[in-house]
């Protein structure tokens, strides 16, 4: 199918028709594991520590799940 | 169950991913951390009815994909506007090809629908295997399977091939891409 061709060659290096060039799938692969772990590398914040920790000791309310932590 | 020490640090260690997942669903950082904070109450006010032995990331990833997608209803039009500022802000940024990289992907990550996207993180960045992620999103394994096959070939679409004018426009990816040279 010509159709098919012409739009591959644009590709940098062209796979089959119908199957994802695999050197194009693994950088999509490592950028969005690039853009998600450059998140979890930030480990916990203390707002969360600070609002699970509260959470643990039974409130005056009675309800913690009420006190939502924020300022 | 009733929240044990071990339970409460389980989910404390689960809060980085959560992070992850609500800003690559979201892509809005603080929008992102109180999404966050919803599903961890949700889930403390809730932990009764966790069944101890299952997959307590699972269990706390859709809570927080419930909420993102109430959330993102009541938004919508919001998050319309907000696009297209972004767009305009990306444009006068000075280039850092390591940025600017970044943001492009992230772009075009946000022109998947919805559906595919969160299937594709989930799968993709988070690990989940077929069968969780078809869980967390309430759908069966071979529509996940679909979701993440096309998601995929959206975004090589969209980031490595030109003219890919059938995915919409895509100037902002284009004019950020025309402006990294000199």
């Amino acid at each position: 199918m010509k159709d098919v061709k012409s739009q591959a060659s644009k590709v940098a290096a062209p796979g089959k028709p119908g199957r994802l060039n695999t050197e194009i799938q693994s950088r999509i692969g490592h950028q969005l594991r690039a853009m998600y772990d450059d998140v979890v590398r930030q480990g916990v914040p203390d707002r969360f520590a600070e609002l699970i920790k509260k959470l643990d000791a039974p409130g005056p309310s009675g309800d913690p799940a009420k006190n939502d932590g924020r300022d | 169950m009733p929240l044990t020490d071990s339970l409460r640090d389980d989910i404390l260690a689960s809060v980085p991913s959560l992070r992850a997942f609500a800003i690559s669903l979201s892509g809005n950082g603080d929008r992102a951390d109180d999404l966050v904070q919803e599903t961890l109450l949700r889930a403390l006010a809730n932990i009764d009815s966790f069944q101890p032995g299952s997959n307590l990331p699972a269990w706390l990833f859709t809570i927080l994909r419930n909420l993102f997608r109430s959330d993102y209803r009541k938004r919508r039009r919001e998050v319309e506007d907000a696009d297209g500022n972004y767009a305009k802000t990306l444009k006068t940024q000075p280039a850092q090809s390591a940025h600017l990289e970044f943001e492009e992907f992230r772009v075009a990550l946000d022109k998947l629908p919805q559906d595919q996207r969160e299937a594709l993180i989930l799968v993709g960045a988070s690990g989940f295997s077929y069968e969780d992620a078809a869980a967390i999103c309430g759908c069966a394994v071979g529509t996940i399977k679909s979701r993440v096959n096309r998601a995929r070939s959206k975004l090589s679409a969209l980031l490595y091939v030109d003219g890919a004018d059938d995915f919409g426009p895509d100037d902002t990816v284009r004019a950020v891409i025309g402006g990294s040279g000199g």
